[in-house]
Protein backbone atom coordinates (compact mmCIF):
# COMPACT_ATOMS: atom_id res chain seq x y z
CA UNK A 1 0.00 0.00 0.00
CA UNK A 2 2.59 2.41 1.17
CA UNK A 3 4.93 1.83 -1.74
CA UNK A 4 2.08 2.14 -4.19
CA UNK A 5 1.26 5.55 -2.85
CA UNK A 6 4.92 6.51 -3.03
CA UNK A 7 5.08 5.56 -6.71
CA UNK A 8 1.91 7.47 -7.39
CA UNK A 9 3.60 10.51 -5.85
CA UNK A 10 6.57 9.92 -8.12
CA UNK A 11 4.25 9.94 -11.10
CA UNK A 12 2.67 13.20 -9.96
CA UNK A 13 6.15 14.63 -9.42
CA UNK A 14 7.24 13.72 -12.93
CA UNK A 15 4.14 15.37 -14.32
CA UNK A 16 4.76 18.57 -12.36
CA UNK A 17 8.37 18.56 -13.42
CA UNK A 18 7.40 18.05 -17.04
CA UNK A 19 5.23 21.16 -16.91
CA UNK A 20 7.91 23.20 -15.15
CA UNK A 21 10.71 22.12 -17.45
CA UNK A 22 8.72 22.27 -20.67
CA UNK A 23 10.25 25.60 -21.77
CA UNK A 24 13.72 24.12 -21.35
CA UNK A 25 12.71 21.08 -23.37
CA UNK A 26 11.37 23.44 -25.99
CA UNK A 27 14.76 25.15 -26.30
CA UNK A 28 16.42 21.84 -27.07
CA UNK A 29 13.61 20.72 -29.34
CA UNK A 30 13.59 23.86 -31.47
CA UNK A 31 17.39 23.96 -31.60
CA UNK A 32 17.37 20.58 -33.35
CA UNK A 33 14.83 21.43 -36.03
CA UNK A 34 16.00 22.92 -39.25
CA UNK A 35 14.79 26.44 -39.92
CA UNK A 36 12.11 26.30 -37.25
CA UNK A 37 9.89 29.24 -38.00
CA UNK A 38 6.40 30.61 -38.13
CA UNK A 39 4.92 27.52 -39.75
CA UNK A 40 4.80 25.88 -36.35
CA UNK A 41 7.17 23.52 -34.63
CA UNK A 42 6.97 19.75 -34.25
CA UNK A 43 6.69 18.43 -30.72
CA UNK A 44 9.69 16.18 -31.15
CA UNK A 45 12.89 16.56 -33.15
CA UNK A 46 12.16 13.46 -35.22
CA UNK A 47 14.68 14.48 -37.85
CA UNK A 48 17.39 16.11 -35.75
CA UNK A 49 19.55 18.56 -37.55
CA UNK A 50 22.64 20.27 -36.19
CA UNK A 51 22.82 23.19 -38.60
CA UNK A 52 21.43 25.52 -35.92
CA UNK A 53 24.42 24.67 -33.75
CA UNK A 54 26.85 25.18 -36.60
CA UNK A 55 25.48 28.63 -37.26
CA UNK A 56 25.37 29.42 -33.55
CA UNK A 57 28.98 28.43 -33.04
CA UNK A 58 30.06 30.40 -36.06
CA UNK A 59 28.19 33.53 -35.04
CA UNK A 60 28.40 33.28 -31.25
CA UNK A 61 31.54 31.21 -30.62
CA UNK A 62 33.65 34.26 -29.85
CA UNK A 63 30.93 35.67 -27.62
CA UNK A 64 30.82 32.41 -25.67
CA UNK A 65 34.57 32.71 -25.06
CA UNK A 66 34.09 36.29 -23.86
CA UNK A 67 31.38 35.15 -21.46
CA UNK A 68 33.64 32.36 -20.24
CA UNK A 69 36.47 34.81 -19.55
CA UNK A 70 34.15 37.14 -17.68
CA UNK A 71 32.61 34.29 -15.71
CA UNK A 72 35.91 32.79 -14.64
CA UNK A 73 37.31 36.21 -13.83
CA UNK A 74 34.33 37.15 -11.72
CA UNK A 75 34.33 33.79 -9.91
CA UNK A 76 38.00 34.12 -8.94
CA UNK A 77 37.70 37.77 -8.01
CA UNK A 78 34.54 37.21 -5.94
CA UNK A 79 36.03 34.38 -3.92
CA UNK A 80 39.31 36.21 -3.42
CA UNK A 81 37.52 39.22 -1.99
CA UNK A 82 34.79 37.32 -0.15
CA UNK A 83 36.61 34.47 1.62
CA UNK A 84 38.79 36.53 4.01
CA UNK A 85 35.88 38.83 4.78
CA UNK A 86 33.58 35.88 5.41
CA UNK A 87 36.11 34.46 7.86
CA UNK A 88 36.17 37.61 9.96
CA UNK A 89 32.38 38.01 9.73
CA UNK A 90 31.90 34.42 10.89
CA UNK A 91 34.45 34.16 13.65
CA UNK A 92 34.67 37.56 15.30
CA UNK A 93 32.25 39.96 16.90
CA UNK A 94 32.39 43.71 17.21
CA UNK A 95 30.25 46.67 16.33
CA UNK A 96 32.27 47.30 13.17
CA UNK A 97 31.95 43.74 12.02
CA UNK A 98 28.20 43.85 12.47
CA UNK A 99 28.11 47.08 10.47
CA UNK A 100 29.99 45.42 7.59
CA UNK A 101 27.57 42.51 7.65
CA UNK A 102 24.66 44.96 7.40
CA UNK A 103 26.35 46.61 4.46
CA UNK A 104 26.66 43.25 2.72
CA UNK A 105 22.97 42.47 3.25
CA UNK A 106 21.91 45.93 2.04
CA UNK A 107 24.19 45.78 -0.98
CA UNK A 108 22.30 42.75 -2.27
CA UNK A 109 19.24 44.93 -2.57
CA UNK A 110 20.65 47.79 -4.60
CA UNK A 111 18.97 47.56 -8.01
CA UNK A 112 21.34 46.74 -10.86
CA UNK A 113 20.10 49.70 -12.87
CA UNK A 114 21.32 52.07 -10.14
CA UNK A 115 24.78 50.54 -10.31
CA UNK A 116 24.74 50.57 -14.11
CA UNK A 117 23.64 54.20 -14.22
CA UNK A 118 26.54 55.39 -12.07
CA UNK A 119 29.15 52.98 -13.40
CA UNK A 120 28.51 54.05 -16.97
CA UNK A 121 29.72 57.57 -16.28
CA UNK A 122 32.58 56.39 -14.06
CA UNK A 123 33.66 53.76 -16.61
CA UNK A 124 33.53 56.35 -19.35
CA UNK A 125 36.07 58.45 -17.43
CA UNK A 126 38.24 55.48 -16.49
CA UNK A 127 38.20 53.88 -19.93
CA UNK A 128 36.57 50.72 -18.58
CA UNK A 129 33.62 50.70 -20.98
CA UNK A 130 33.83 47.82 -23.47
CA UNK A 131 36.41 45.96 -21.43
CA UNK A 132 36.50 42.51 -19.91
CA UNK A 133 37.92 43.73 -16.58
CA UNK A 134 35.19 46.35 -16.40
CA UNK A 135 32.49 43.71 -16.82
CA UNK A 136 34.21 41.34 -14.36
CA UNK A 137 34.17 44.08 -11.72
CA UNK A 138 30.56 45.05 -12.40
CA UNK A 139 29.29 41.45 -12.58
CA UNK A 140 30.85 40.73 -9.21
CA UNK A 141 28.19 42.96 -7.64
CA UNK A 142 26.10 39.78 -7.68
CA UNK A 143 28.91 37.38 -6.82
CA UNK A 144 30.63 39.10 -3.92
CA UNK A 145 27.76 39.64 -1.45
CA UNK A 146 26.45 36.18 -2.27
CA UNK A 147 29.88 34.58 -1.78
CA UNK A 148 30.38 36.38 1.52
CA UNK A 149 27.06 35.11 2.87
CA UNK A 150 27.50 31.53 1.66
CA UNK A 151 31.06 31.18 2.91
CA UNK A 152 30.25 32.93 6.18
CA UNK A 153 27.29 30.63 6.83
CA UNK A 154 29.63 27.68 6.42
CA UNK A 155 32.48 29.11 8.46
CA UNK A 156 30.16 29.78 11.36
CA UNK A 157 29.85 26.03 11.68
CA UNK A 158 33.61 25.37 11.81
CA UNK A 159 34.63 23.71 15.07
CA UNK A 160 35.98 26.52 17.14
CA UNK A 161 38.50 24.26 18.86
CA UNK A 162 40.39 23.67 15.61
CA UNK A 163 40.70 27.35 14.78
CA UNK A 164 41.77 28.16 18.32
CA UNK A 165 44.27 25.32 18.43
CA UNK A 166 46.00 26.62 15.32
CA UNK A 167 46.36 30.00 16.89
CA UNK A 168 47.63 28.68 20.16
CA UNK A 169 50.24 26.75 18.17
CA UNK A 170 51.53 30.15 17.25
CA UNK A 171 50.14 30.41 13.74
CA UNK A 172 49.42 34.00 12.77
CA UNK A 173 45.98 35.03 11.57
CA UNK A 174 46.99 34.83 7.95
CA UNK A 175 48.45 31.34 8.31
CA UNK A 176 45.50 30.09 10.33
CA UNK A 177 43.22 31.31 7.57
CA UNK A 178 45.20 29.90 4.65
CA UNK A 179 46.30 26.56 6.04
CA UNK A 180 43.48 25.69 8.46
CA UNK A 181 40.27 27.60 7.73
CA UNK A 182 40.35 27.62 3.93
CA UNK A 183 41.05 23.89 3.46
CA UNK A 184 38.17 23.11 5.80
CA UNK A 185 35.86 25.41 3.83
CA UNK A 186 36.63 24.16 0.34
CA UNK A 187 33.03 23.12 -0.30
CA UNK A 188 31.61 26.51 0.56
CA UNK A 189 34.28 28.31 -1.44
CA UNK A 190 33.66 26.15 -4.48
CA UNK A 191 29.90 26.66 -4.21
CA UNK A 192 30.37 30.41 -4.00
CA UNK A 193 32.74 30.41 -6.97
CA UNK A 194 30.35 28.34 -9.11
CA UNK A 195 27.49 30.70 -8.37
CA UNK A 196 29.60 33.78 -8.98
CA UNK A 197 30.54 32.27 -12.33
CA UNK A 198 26.91 31.63 -13.14
CA UNK A 199 25.82 35.16 -12.22
CA UNK A 200 28.51 36.71 -14.39
CA UNK A 201 27.87 34.26 -17.23
CA UNK A 202 24.16 35.06 -17.17
CA UNK A 203 24.56 38.78 -16.68
CA UNK A 204 22.66 40.81 -19.19
CA UNK A 205 22.11 44.26 -17.71
CA UNK A 206 25.78 45.22 -17.38
CA UNK A 207 26.62 43.66 -20.72
CA UNK A 208 23.90 45.80 -22.22
CA UNK A 209 24.74 49.07 -20.49
CA UNK A 210 28.52 48.99 -20.09
CA UNK A 211 29.38 48.11 -23.67
CA UNK A 212 28.93 50.55 -26.51
CA UNK A 213 31.03 49.45 -29.44
CA UNK A 214 30.52 45.70 -29.60
CA UNK A 215 34.24 44.98 -29.09
CA UNK A 216 33.39 43.05 -25.94
CA UNK A 217 30.24 41.09 -26.55
CA UNK A 218 29.01 38.44 -24.06
CA UNK A 219 26.68 35.77 -25.41
CA UNK A 220 23.68 37.11 -23.48
CA UNK A 221 23.94 40.20 -25.63
CA UNK A 222 24.17 38.00 -28.70
CA UNK A 223 20.87 36.36 -27.78
CA UNK A 224 19.24 39.71 -27.13
CA UNK A 225 20.27 40.97 -30.53
CA UNK A 226 18.88 37.84 -32.17
CA UNK A 227 15.45 38.40 -30.67
CA UNK A 228 15.63 42.17 -31.08
CA UNK A 229 14.81 41.88 -34.74
CA UNK A 230 12.53 39.61 -36.70
CA UNK A 231 13.70 36.05 -36.16
CA UNK A 232 13.73 34.00 -39.33
CA UNK A 233 15.66 31.05 -37.96
CA UNK A 234 14.75 30.04 -34.42
CA UNK A 235 16.93 26.94 -34.48
CA UNK A 236 20.11 29.06 -34.39
CA UNK A 237 18.69 31.22 -31.60
CA UNK A 238 17.73 28.18 -29.56
CA UNK A 239 21.06 26.48 -30.25
CA UNK A 240 22.70 29.57 -28.79
CA UNK A 241 20.32 29.33 -25.82
CA UNK A 242 21.33 25.70 -25.30
CA UNK A 243 25.02 26.60 -25.41
CA UNK A 244 24.39 29.43 -22.94
CA UNK A 245 22.68 27.02 -20.56
CA UNK A 246 25.47 24.45 -20.44
CA UNK A 247 27.14 25.96 -17.35
CA UNK A 248 23.86 25.84 -15.40
CA UNK A 249 23.35 22.18 -16.30
CA UNK A 250 26.96 21.32 -15.48
CA UNK A 251 26.70 23.11 -12.15
CA UNK A 252 23.63 21.13 -11.24
CA UNK A 253 25.20 17.86 -12.33
CA UNK A 254 28.50 18.41 -10.56
CA UNK A 255 27.53 20.36 -7.46
CA UNK A 256 23.93 19.32 -7.01
CA UNK A 257 23.88 19.23 -3.25
CA UNK A 258 25.58 22.61 -2.89
CA UNK A 259 23.15 24.37 -5.16
CA UNK A 260 20.15 24.12 -2.85
CA UNK A 261 22.38 25.02 0.08
CA UNK A 262 23.60 28.06 -1.81
CA UNK A 263 20.07 29.10 -2.72
CA UNK A 264 18.99 29.18 0.90
CA UNK A 265 22.20 30.69 2.27
CA UNK A 266 22.57 33.70 0.04
CA UNK A 267 19.60 33.89 -2.25
CA UNK A 268 20.23 36.47 -4.92
CA UNK A 269 19.22 36.86 -8.57
CA UNK B 1 20.23 30.23 8.09
CA UNK B 2 20.45 30.95 11.77
CA UNK B 3 23.02 28.46 12.91
CA UNK B 4 24.63 28.57 16.29
CA UNK B 5 27.60 30.87 16.13
CA UNK B 6 30.89 29.86 17.65
CA UNK B 7 32.51 33.08 18.67
CA UNK B 8 36.23 32.79 18.87
CA UNK B 9 37.35 35.15 21.54
CA UNK B 10 40.06 37.51 20.50
CA UNK B 11 42.98 36.48 22.61
CA UNK B 12 43.33 39.16 25.18
CA UNK B 13 43.70 39.21 28.91
CA UNK B 14 47.06 37.73 29.74
CA UNK B 15 48.62 38.45 26.38
CA UNK B 16 48.06 42.13 26.79
CA UNK B 17 47.41 44.80 24.21
CA UNK B 18 49.79 43.94 21.41
CA UNK B 19 48.11 40.60 20.64
CA UNK B 20 44.75 42.28 20.63
CA UNK B 21 46.02 45.01 18.37
CA UNK B 22 47.50 42.44 16.00
CA UNK B 23 44.17 40.61 15.92
CA UNK B 24 42.39 43.86 15.18
CA UNK B 25 44.84 44.67 12.39
CA UNK B 26 44.35 41.23 10.87
CA UNK B 27 40.57 41.66 10.92
CA UNK B 28 40.84 45.01 9.18
CA UNK B 29 43.14 43.58 6.51
CA UNK B 30 40.82 40.64 5.89
CA UNK B 31 37.77 42.85 5.59
CA UNK B 32 39.44 45.61 3.60
CA UNK B 33 39.01 44.24 0.05
CA UNK B 34 35.32 43.52 0.59
CA UNK B 35 34.70 46.88 2.23
CA UNK B 36 36.52 48.77 -0.53
CA UNK B 37 34.55 46.86 -3.16
CA UNK B 38 31.22 47.54 -1.46
CA UNK B 39 32.02 51.24 -1.14
CA UNK B 40 33.05 51.54 -4.80
CA UNK B 41 30.37 49.38 -6.40
CA UNK B 42 27.37 49.96 -4.15
CA UNK B 43 28.10 53.05 -2.05
CA UNK B 44 29.45 55.17 -4.86
CA UNK B 45 26.62 54.32 -7.30
CA UNK B 46 24.01 55.09 -4.65
CA UNK B 47 25.56 58.50 -3.94
CA UNK B 48 26.29 59.21 -7.61
CA UNK B 49 22.70 58.43 -8.44
CA UNK B 50 21.62 61.05 -5.94
CA UNK B 51 23.81 63.75 -7.42
CA UNK B 52 22.95 62.82 -11.01
CA UNK B 53 19.27 63.10 -10.20
CA UNK B 54 19.62 66.82 -9.42
CA UNK B 55 21.80 67.55 -12.45
CA UNK B 56 21.03 68.11 -16.08
CA UNK B 57 22.89 64.94 -16.97
CA UNK B 58 22.52 64.22 -20.67
CA UNK B 59 24.94 63.30 -23.43
CA UNK B 60 26.09 66.90 -23.42
CA UNK B 61 27.45 66.35 -19.91
CA UNK B 62 29.81 63.72 -21.27
CA UNK B 63 31.16 66.02 -23.94
CA UNK B 64 31.46 69.25 -21.98
CA UNK B 65 32.16 67.55 -18.67
CA UNK B 66 29.62 69.82 -17.07
CA UNK B 67 26.24 68.88 -15.71
CA UNK B 68 24.50 71.94 -14.33
CA UNK B 69 22.56 71.71 -11.10
CA UNK B 70 18.84 71.86 -11.79
CA UNK B 71 17.34 71.04 -8.43
CA UNK B 72 14.31 68.80 -8.55
CA UNK B 73 13.50 69.33 -12.22
CA UNK B 74 14.33 65.73 -13.10
CA UNK B 75 11.93 64.46 -10.48
CA UNK B 76 9.25 66.84 -11.70
CA UNK B 77 9.78 65.74 -15.31
CA UNK B 78 9.71 62.07 -14.42
CA UNK B 79 6.65 62.25 -12.21
CA UNK B 80 4.65 64.44 -14.58
CA UNK B 81 5.44 62.22 -17.55
CA UNK B 82 2.43 60.34 -18.86
CA UNK B 83 4.28 57.05 -18.50
CA UNK B 84 4.96 57.47 -14.79
CA UNK B 85 1.61 56.51 -13.32
CA UNK B 86 1.41 53.59 -15.72
CA UNK B 87 4.88 52.42 -14.75
CA UNK B 88 4.06 52.66 -11.04
CA UNK B 89 0.84 50.72 -11.48
CA UNK B 90 2.61 48.13 -13.63
CA UNK B 91 5.37 47.78 -11.05
CA UNK B 92 2.84 47.15 -8.30
CA UNK B 93 0.90 44.65 -10.41
CA UNK B 94 4.04 42.94 -11.68
CA UNK B 95 5.51 42.62 -8.19
CA UNK B 96 2.32 41.57 -6.44
CA UNK B 97 1.33 39.13 -9.19
CA UNK B 98 4.78 37.59 -9.37
CA UNK B 99 5.14 37.22 -5.60
CA UNK B 100 1.70 35.72 -5.03
CA UNK B 101 2.11 33.27 -7.90
CA UNK B 102 5.66 32.23 -7.03
CA UNK B 103 4.89 31.88 -3.38
CA UNK B 104 1.66 29.91 -3.62
CA UNK B 105 2.98 27.49 -6.25
CA UNK B 106 6.34 27.28 -4.47
CA UNK B 107 4.60 26.44 -1.21
CA UNK B 108 2.44 23.76 -2.82
CA UNK B 109 5.49 22.18 -4.43
CA UNK B 110 7.46 22.36 -1.18
CA UNK B 111 4.63 20.61 0.67
CA UNK B 112 4.45 18.02 -2.07
CA UNK B 113 8.18 17.30 -1.94
CA UNK B 114 7.95 16.71 1.81
CA UNK B 115 6.42 13.36 1.05
CA UNK B 116 8.77 10.45 0.69
CA UNK B 117 8.82 8.91 -2.72
CA UNK B 118 11.39 7.55 -5.18
CA UNK B 119 13.36 10.15 -7.18
CA UNK B 120 12.29 12.95 -4.85
CA UNK B 121 15.80 14.41 -4.46
CA UNK B 122 16.60 14.21 -8.19
CA UNK B 123 13.39 15.98 -9.08
CA UNK B 124 14.02 18.71 -6.55
CA UNK B 125 17.38 19.51 -8.05
CA UNK B 126 16.08 19.39 -11.63
CA UNK B 127 13.42 21.85 -10.54
CA UNK B 128 16.21 24.38 -9.92
CA UNK B 129 17.11 24.57 -13.61
CA UNK B 130 14.77 27.42 -14.56
CA UNK B 131 16.42 29.47 -11.83
CA UNK B 132 19.95 28.67 -12.97
CA UNK B 133 19.80 29.26 -16.71
CA UNK B 134 20.50 32.85 -17.76
CA UNK B 135 17.41 35.05 -17.59
CA UNK B 136 17.88 36.08 -21.17
CA UNK B 137 17.65 32.40 -22.19
CA UNK B 138 14.33 32.07 -20.36
CA UNK B 139 13.14 35.28 -21.95
CA UNK B 140 14.14 34.05 -25.39
CA UNK B 141 12.34 30.72 -25.23
CA UNK B 142 9.20 32.20 -23.72
CA UNK B 143 9.19 34.77 -26.48
CA UNK B 144 8.99 31.96 -28.99
CA UNK B 145 6.51 29.90 -26.96
CA UNK B 146 4.21 32.91 -26.67
CA UNK B 147 4.73 34.08 -30.24
CA UNK B 148 1.42 35.06 -31.77
CA UNK B 149 1.66 33.12 -35.00
CA UNK B 150 4.33 30.46 -34.59
CA UNK B 151 4.32 29.93 -30.85
CA UNK B 152 3.50 26.53 -29.42
CA UNK B 153 0.99 27.97 -26.96
CA UNK B 154 -1.30 29.37 -29.62
CA UNK B 155 -0.64 26.33 -31.79
CA UNK B 156 -1.97 24.17 -28.94
CA UNK B 157 -4.87 26.42 -28.01
CA UNK B 158 -5.95 26.50 -31.64
CA UNK B 159 -5.58 22.75 -31.93
CA UNK B 160 -7.84 22.28 -28.92
CA UNK B 161 -10.33 24.72 -30.38
CA UNK B 162 -10.03 27.05 -27.40
CA UNK B 163 -9.31 30.19 -29.39
CA UNK B 164 -10.30 31.38 -32.81
CA UNK B 165 -8.00 34.28 -33.43
CA UNK B 166 -4.48 33.96 -32.05
CA UNK B 167 -4.09 36.02 -28.88
CA UNK B 168 -1.04 38.27 -29.08
CA UNK B 169 0.36 37.43 -25.68
CA UNK B 170 3.30 39.77 -26.05
CA UNK B 171 1.92 42.17 -28.63
CA UNK B 172 -1.48 43.07 -27.25
CA UNK B 173 -1.53 45.88 -24.67
CA UNK B 174 -4.09 44.05 -22.55
CA UNK B 175 -2.12 40.79 -22.37
CA UNK B 176 1.55 41.78 -22.29
CA UNK B 177 1.75 42.46 -18.55
CA UNK B 178 -0.02 39.19 -17.73
CA UNK B 179 2.41 37.28 -19.94
CA UNK B 180 5.42 38.93 -18.32
CA UNK B 181 4.08 38.12 -14.86
CA UNK B 182 3.49 34.48 -15.78
CA UNK B 183 7.04 34.10 -17.05
CA UNK B 184 8.45 35.75 -13.95
CA UNK B 185 6.40 33.42 -11.77
CA UNK B 186 7.90 30.49 -13.65
CA UNK B 187 11.39 31.80 -12.96
CA UNK B 188 10.70 32.41 -9.26
CA UNK B 189 9.09 29.06 -8.41
CA UNK B 190 12.36 27.12 -7.91
CA UNK B 191 13.73 29.66 -5.45
CA UNK B 192 10.50 29.74 -3.43
CA UNK B 193 10.18 25.96 -3.43
CA UNK B 194 13.76 25.51 -2.26
CA UNK B 195 13.65 28.06 0.53
CA UNK B 196 10.23 26.91 1.78
CA UNK B 197 11.20 23.25 1.54
CA UNK B 198 14.27 24.04 3.65
CA UNK B 199 12.02 25.70 6.21
CA UNK B 200 9.61 22.77 6.27
CA UNK B 201 12.47 20.35 6.90
CA UNK B 202 13.38 22.29 10.04
CA UNK B 203 10.01 21.55 11.62
CA UNK B 204 10.44 18.47 13.82
CA UNK B 205 8.60 15.39 12.59
CA UNK B 206 7.13 14.75 16.05
CA UNK B 207 5.01 17.90 15.78
CA UNK B 208 3.21 16.50 12.78
CA UNK B 209 2.87 13.09 14.33
CA UNK B 210 1.29 14.64 17.40
CA UNK B 211 -1.13 16.55 15.23
CA UNK B 212 -2.05 13.39 13.35
CA UNK B 213 -2.68 11.61 16.65
CA UNK B 214 -4.94 14.43 17.76
CA UNK B 215 -6.93 13.78 14.64
CA UNK B 216 -6.28 17.13 12.99
CA UNK B 217 -6.99 17.05 9.28
CA UNK B 218 -4.32 18.13 6.79
CA UNK B 219 -5.88 21.52 6.21
CA UNK B 220 -6.12 22.29 9.91
CA UNK B 221 -2.68 20.88 10.58
CA UNK B 222 -1.20 23.22 7.97
CA UNK B 223 -2.80 26.37 9.36
CA UNK B 224 -2.49 25.48 13.04
CA UNK B 225 1.01 24.01 13.06
CA UNK B 226 3.02 24.24 9.86
CA UNK B 227 2.22 27.85 8.97
CA UNK B 228 3.04 29.42 12.38
CA UNK B 229 6.27 27.46 12.63
CA UNK B 230 7.21 28.36 9.07
CA UNK B 231 6.44 32.04 9.43
CA UNK B 232 10.06 33.31 9.76
CA UNK B 233 11.01 31.55 6.52
CA UNK B 234 7.84 32.77 4.83
CA UNK B 235 8.65 36.36 5.72
CA UNK B 236 12.18 36.10 4.38
CA UNK B 237 10.94 34.49 1.15
CA UNK B 238 8.32 37.19 0.66
CA UNK B 239 10.46 40.20 1.51
CA UNK B 240 13.41 39.02 -0.59
CA UNK B 241 10.93 38.18 -3.33
CA UNK B 242 9.64 41.75 -3.37
CA UNK B 243 13.11 43.29 -3.36
CA UNK B 244 14.31 41.08 -6.20
CA UNK B 245 11.15 41.48 -8.23
CA UNK B 246 11.21 45.27 -8.01
CA UNK B 247 14.52 45.36 -9.85
CA UNK B 248 13.70 42.87 -12.60
CA UNK B 249 14.72 44.26 -15.97
CA UNK B 250 16.18 41.44 -18.06
CA UNK B 251 13.02 39.44 -18.45
CA UNK B 252 10.85 42.37 -19.43
CA UNK B 253 13.39 43.67 -21.94
CA UNK B 254 13.71 40.21 -23.48
CA UNK B 255 9.96 39.61 -23.72
CA UNK B 256 8.39 42.95 -24.57
CA UNK B 257 10.93 45.76 -24.17
CA UNK B 258 8.32 47.32 -21.91
CA UNK B 259 5.77 47.53 -24.70
CA UNK B 260 3.48 47.48 -26.49
CA UNK B 261 2.71 51.14 -25.79
CA UNK B 262 4.33 50.85 -22.34
CA UNK B 263 1.83 48.15 -21.35
CA UNK B 264 4.56 46.24 -19.49
CA UNK B 265 6.78 49.18 -18.59
CA UNK B 266 7.89 49.18 -14.94
CA UNK B 267 9.88 51.74 -12.97
CA UNK B 268 13.03 49.68 -13.48
CA UNK B 269 12.66 49.30 -17.25
CA UNK B 270 11.58 52.91 -17.66
CA UNK B 271 14.67 54.00 -15.74
CA UNK B 272 16.81 51.90 -18.07
CA UNK B 273 15.20 53.43 -21.12
CA UNK B 274 15.56 56.98 -19.87
CA UNK B 275 19.25 56.50 -19.15
CA UNK B 276 20.45 54.22 -21.88
CA UNK B 277 18.10 54.82 -24.78
CA UNK B 278 17.15 58.46 -24.38
CA UNK B 279 20.43 59.34 -22.62
CA UNK B 280 18.56 61.31 -19.98
CA UNK B 281 20.82 60.05 -17.22
CA UNK B 282 19.51 62.61 -14.73
CA UNK B 283 15.93 61.52 -15.20
CA UNK B 284 16.88 57.86 -15.19
CA UNK B 285 18.69 58.40 -11.91
CA UNK B 286 15.70 60.22 -10.41
CA UNK B 287 13.43 57.33 -11.29
CA UNK B 288 15.79 54.67 -10.01
CA UNK B 289 16.12 56.62 -6.76
CA UNK B 290 12.42 56.01 -6.23
CA UNK B 291 13.19 52.34 -6.74
CA UNK B 292 15.92 52.52 -4.12
CA UNK B 293 13.59 54.13 -1.60
CA UNK B 294 10.98 51.41 -2.02
CA UNK B 295 13.67 48.70 -1.90
CA UNK B 296 15.16 50.23 1.22
CA UNK B 297 11.82 50.13 2.99
CA UNK B 298 11.61 46.43 2.29
CA UNK B 299 15.30 45.96 3.06
CA UNK B 300 14.63 47.59 6.42
CA UNK B 301 11.83 45.14 7.08
CA UNK B 302 14.11 42.29 6.07
CA UNK B 303 16.96 43.37 8.33
CA UNK B 304 14.59 44.01 11.20
CA UNK B 305 13.17 40.54 10.84
CA UNK B 306 16.65 39.09 10.49
CA UNK B 307 18.15 41.08 13.34
CA UNK B 308 18.52 38.07 15.56
CA UNK B 309 20.51 36.21 12.92
CA UNK B 310 22.85 39.19 12.67
CA UNK B 311 23.22 40.13 16.32
CA UNK B 312 23.08 36.73 17.92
Amino acid sequence: MKTRRAWRDTAVGILLLAVMLFPLYWIVNVSLQRGASAAGTDWFPTDPDLSGYRTALREQGGHLVTSLLIGVGSALFSVLVAAPAAYVLAQFRSRWITAVLFAVLISQMVPGIVVANALYTAYEDLGLLDSVPGLILADSTAGIPFAILVIRAFMMGLPRAVVEAARIDGAGHFRTFVSVVLPMSVNAVVTAALFAFLFAWGDFLFALTLTTTGQVHPVTLGLYQYIGSYVADWSTVMATAVLSSIPAVLLLAVAQRYVAAGATAGAVK
Amino acid sequence: MAEPTPVVAVRGGGQGNSARRRARAAQVLFLAPAVVYIVLFFGYPAVKNMTMSVQDYTTRAFITGEAPWIGLDNYADVVSSSIFSKAVLNTVLFTAGSIVGQFVIGMLLALFFRRRFPLNAVMRSLLLLPWLVPLIVSGTVWRWILDQDGGVLNQTLRGLGLVEANPGWLTSPSLALVAVVVVNIWIGIPFNTTILYGGLQEIPKEVHEAAALDGAGRWREFWAITWPLLRPVVTVALVLGVVYTLKVIDIILALTDGGPANASQTIATQSYQLSFQQFQFGQGAALSNLLIVVSLVFAGIYLWLNRRAVDE
